[in-house]
């Protein structure tokens, strides 16, 4: 039996671990990343000449299920047409029985370290907006993300914001179904001859129903440190748009302050989680402005009732702060107010201030 | 391949997909047994001969008894009955049992035993010193990782030599050719290119692509094959598959 190299067993891991993708359309570039269930390579689209992702599962799962959820993310994503959720291209099996789905190739940095080039609090600000207007749009079609953080959030070349892995997605409603029946959805087997059309190598996808939740109730998934309590605790049949606004809370307190939210993240226990000290930003001696403070302590309250109902109202509070307007999540007091109106019209007031002081000057030469 | 291990080692017999040598092992038909066994070795004994080597310090001498024993006492004393998949991974799990056996032994009574009725394996000892003294010597504190890499090594080489089988099994030896000229001889590669092999072996470039491609494809499936033999379920194949392939499934 021939020895094996170092060199050559890491030559023959990669061998084994490339997609086959003989008899497609696509060839492979390069490896990117890896993921929780699956691979995502660089690969060149030939009949379209552009580059695309493809996200692959990593093993052949005999059970079915992998490819299931790998399917059944893909189906999410294609129902997400919005410019800030990544667009899928096409969905299929490979020669080896692998499920795979094709998506847009983001050139871009992951939120956590496209952060320090985004020094300004405003800026922090307009780019969490950005992250919200995705995962509302989600919230309205029906799908919370569930696995919402920095890592999967990047920004492009040109500031724009693209929520990624809706691999841990929930389905709550369809909105197709509820809407009316004037549109008929097509059905499973009609998916699947569409996708069986682009498929060269292996028509056949098991079959897989997007809006069956897939995971059971005691299942815990998600990231510690941006998981809701109550999806922490597994309770997955409470999940509603609240567990999303709890993350959008814990990544608001990463923009504030990423190294206490950094730090806020090693404890994978829900009781961290359910700490409302933990969620202030300030709790970690930061310069953090109270109003916001206050924001991020209410979308990560520990008690879904608590939160913010939806990602639109924690997205307008935001609008209100850096327009320089209360915020409903902060009550103030009078001298809090006309801080934070002087703070908004500081000019006018600067400029009525400064008349003031003169004709009161004036006044008191003429009495000379 | 003649002078390897004679014991598990490749052959015309590829056994089903799912079966699985740890479960077979722990069953009661003495002729799956045996086989459960002769799998098992074939994966683990060179990583344990080199691990007694580099972890304990012993003479390749002492090495030989000491793995040709342990194989031993895991067949006659039920070692694998006690391990638990659900607790860590097989190899985890006979690294342990290596390391309390080696630290039990009588040095004495292991000479009354190499004389005794002890029946032995027919294991290429000398092949796998010289792999040891090509290899780097591991840090101490990495046995751990030292053991893994020679556990990978020697799955892919088990792998290989199925691949290599069933290729010319099948006539499509010039295949494996082409996979052990691309994808296993790295040094030539920077040079190597499809149309270098096109010209070599008359073929098209297509013909080289789609000829490796099979190779590699055929190569994944026999690996996780012998991968999901020493598995003694689902879940650790996919924990074990995850690792085989770089994944830290941690």
């Amino acid at each position: 039996m021939k020895w094996l190299s170092d060199r050559t067993v890491e030559r023959l891991r990669v061998a084994a671990q490339a997609p086959d993708l003989a008899g497609t359309r696509y060839r492979l570039i390069s490896h990117i990343a890896r993921g929780g269930m699956g691979a995502v390579w660089l690969a060149e689209d030939t009949a379209l000449g552009r580059r695309v992702a493809l996200k692959i599962l990593d093993v052949p799962d005999a059970s079915g299920e992998l490819a299931a959820r790998l399917l059944r993310e893909a189906r999410i994503l294609a129902r997400l047409e919005h410019p800030g959720i990544v667009p899928i291209h096409d969905v299929g099996t490979l020669a080896d029985r692998r499920v795979f789905y094709t998506m847009k190739f983001v050139e871009g940095r992951r939120l956590d370290q496209h952060l320090e080039h985004v020094r300004s609090l405003p800026d922090r600000l307009r780019l969490f907006q950005r992250i919200c207007e995705p995962v509302a749009f989600a919230h309205v079609r029906g799908v919370l993300h569930r696995d919402l953080k920095p890592e999967n959030i990047m920004v492009g070349p040109f500031g724009e914001v693209l929520v990624m892995d809706w691999g841990l997605a929930k389905i709550l409603h369809d909105p197709a179904e509820t809407a009316s029946a004037a549109a008929p959805e097509p059905t499973p087997s009609a998916e699947e001859s569409s996708a069986s059309t682009r498929l060269p190598v292996s028509p056949v996808l098991p079959s897989v129903d997007a809006s069956q939740p897939q995971t059971g109730h005691g299942v815990v998934l998600g990231t510690p440190g941006y998981m809701a309590p109550e999806q922490a605790r597994g309770e997955v049949k409470r999940l509603d748009e609240r567990a999303d606004v709890f993350a959008l809370g814990a990544i608001l307190r990463f923009l504030l302050t990423p190294d206490a939210a950094r730090d806020a993240t090693i404890a994978p226990s829900p009781v961290r989680a359910s700490s409302e000290s933990a969620a202030r930003p300030e709790a970690a001696g930061s310069a953090v402005p109270r109003a916001l403070a206050a924001v991020c302590a209410k979308a990560m309250s520990p008690d879904p009732n608590g939160r913010y109902a939806s990602v639109q109202e924690l997205a307008a509070d935001l609008s209100n702060y850096l327009d320089g307007l209360a915020v409903s999540a902060y009550p103030e007091g009078l001298f809090g107010k006309l801080a934070r109106l002087f703070a908004r019209h500081r000019t006018a007031v600067l400029l009525v201030l400064g008349y003031l002081l003169m004709r009161l000057l004036l006044l008191a030469w003429q009495r000379r | 391949m003649s002078d390897d291990t004679q014991i598990g080692g490749p052959s015309g017999r590829f056994p089903p997909t799912r079966w699985s040598a740890i479960v077979a092992a722990r069953g009661d038909d003495p002729a799956e047994r045996t086989r459960a066994f002769e799998t098992i070795v074939a994966a683990y004994w060179k990583p344990v001969y080199k691990y007694i080597r580099a972890r304990w310090g012993k003479t390749n001498e002492d090495a030989k008894d000491l793995t040709q024993e342990f194989f031993a006492r895991v067949m006659e004393k039920g070692f694998l009955d006690s391990y638990d998949p659900a607790k860590s991974r097989l190899r985890t799990f006979l690294r342990t049992c290596v390391d309390g056996f080696v630290a039990n032994q009588d040095k004495a009574a292991r000479r009354i035993k190499r004389g005794g009725d002890a029946v032995l394996m027919s294991l290429d000892f000398q092949t796998a010193e010289g792999e040891l003294a090509r290899s780097e010597p591991p840090a101490p504190g990495t046995m751990e990782e030292f053991f893994e890499k020679e556990w990978i090594r020697n799955l892919f080489s088990l792998a290989l030599e199925r691949l290599r089988a069933e290729c010319e099994a099948r006539g499509k030896a010039i295949h494996f050719r082409l996979f052990e000229l691309y994808d296993l001889e790295g040094e030539r590669k920077s040079r190597l290119t499809y149309e270098h092999l096109a010209r070599e072996f008359g073929l098209a470039v297509t013909d080289i692509t789609n000829h490796l491609a099979f190779a590699r494809r055929e190569f994944r499936r026999i690996t996780l094959a012998t991968l999901r033999e020493m598995t003694a379920n689902e879940e650790e194949f996919r924990r074990e598959a995850r690792t085989l392939l770089g994944v830290d499934p941690e």
